[in-house]
């Protein structure tokens, strides 16, 4: 009984490593696409990161950002790719809430949608 | 000193392409470093960008946090192969981890960037030590911890002779320590993956090999609770953590590759000394108010 539960759990553990992974290269495949179109587009300039000044409000939002990331926008294309891997631990906690509620472990469950809210909460906030 | 001023002369001046790749190269080394000695990325690409290209604290904060995730999730599958996680250990402690870091995130954003320097130079000076330091033997024959059996924290993980039982202990202290080691993670944007191993290896008691897989998937989760905030308040720059990303996970997960065969002590211990001096370095301009 043990044993088979933590075979399950192993199985489990494995998906959601190969899951991160696929997270993980395709937000980096983003990142490589946009950062090739900005240093094109971007060439010529200077960046000053010496004095802080915020990044401008069509970067700092989700919505904004799927928007001007489609429009080739390449500053925009890298915060994709950035949101993505963003999303990745996220999606992580939420594939274990449901594999928590296969087991019915509802304290684990509980647990888990805590994490989930905070991370949703942070994501969300501004 | 001779590296400083030609350094930073060049990059006033640098175009894009010309920073872009400097910064790549550096990210690529830190990361490499960073999964030698088990420290992490996060903590040399902090000083690398601060001090040698006088980036502002606050946009290598949040390139370095983006450089987290990606080794976190990059190199998930490769630490599963070799151990293997507890998740309800992970779990519980994510709800610590992921509460402290946006508390730390919100920090950042309220406290002077000198402040943060400091506080970023005593952790580097910590994390040096605790390199150099030889890991200590763990006792056994502690009493049991009630609330870990009842949280049914305990797990088995497999060795050569058969599944090991393993009994988890000090839970609250574990939690307030993994608090701090989430807050440390959201101000500084690191991994604090080294608090982390320290509270369920040696204060929780958790066989290093499952404390180092779980601690790499809670290093994700904890970042990713305070990179919302980070993104929201236009700390991350796509210029400046692109090349800090795809630098710093490229030399992590080839560093992760080398590390069964390399011979890490000398490494380490070399690593340490100049990692305390850069702390000291940290200190000083940060208290100078120069960063």
């Amino acid at each position: 009984m043990a044993e088979s539960s933590s075979k399950r759990d192993r199985r489990f553990e494995l998906l959601l490593g190969r899951l991160l992974r696929t997270g993980f290269l395709l937000s980096a495949a983003v990142v490589l696409l946009g950062g090739v179109l900005y240093l094109i587009q971007y060439r010529q300039r200077s960046p000053q990161y010496q004095i802080f000044r915020g990044e401008p409000a069509d970067i700092r939002y989700a919505r904004d950002v799927l928007r001007d990331a489609f429009r080739g926008h390449s500053r925009a294309l890298i915060q994709l790719g950035l949101l993505l891997l963003i999303a990745t631990p996220i999606a992580r906690v939420a594939f274990s809430v449901v594999e928590f509620a296969r087991e019915r472990d509802w304290l684990y469950v509980a647990t888990t949608l805590i994490v989930l809210a905070v991370l949703i909460f942070s994501l969300a906030g501004r | 000193m001779t590296l400083g001023p030609p350094l930073l002369a060049c990059n006033v001046h640098a175009t894009t392409l010309e920073f872009t790749l400097l910064v790549a190269f550096g990210s690529l080394l830190a990361g490499l470093l960073g999964a030698l000695t088990g420290l992490g990325g996060g903590v040399i690409i902090v000083p690398f960008l601060t001090l040698l290209f006088h980036v502002d604290i606050r946009y290598a904060i949040g390139a370095s946090l983006v450089s987290v995730m990606a080794t976190s999730s990059g190199a998930a599958a490769a630490y599963l192969r070799e151990g293997y996680s507890n998740m309800r250990v992970g779990m519980l402690l994510e709800v610590a981890t992921s509460i402290g870091a946006i508390c730390g995130a919100y920090l950042a954003t309220c406290i002077p960037t000198g402040a943060i320097a400091v506080v970023f130079g005593l952790v580097l000076l910590y994390s040096a030590w605790t390199s150099v330091k030889p890991i200590p033997d763990v006792s056994a024959g502690e009493s049991l911890d009630p609330l870990a059996q009842g949280l049914r924290l305990d797990g088995t993980y497999p060795t050569p002779e058969g599944l090991i039982e393993y009994h988890v202990r000090h839970v609250p202290a574990g939690f307030v320590l993994m608090y701090v080691a989430g807050a440390a993670s959201g101000l500084l944007g690191i991994g604090s993956g080294a608090v982390k191993v320290l509270a369920m290896d040696r204060v929780m008691r958790i066989p290093f090999k499952v404390s180092t897989t779980t601690s790499n998937f809670m290093i994700g989760v904890t970042a990713a609770a305070s990179a919302g905030i980070y993104l929201h308040r236009g700390y991350i720059d796509p210029g400046l953590a692109m090349p800090v990303m795809l630098g710093v996970a490229a030399g992590a997960l080839s560093g992760a590759r080398i590390l069964p065969g390399a011979k890490v002590r000398t490494l380490r211990v070399a690593f340490g000394a100049a990692l305390a001096a850069i702390a000291m370095q940290m200190i000083y301009q940060g208290m100078g108010g120069k960063i």
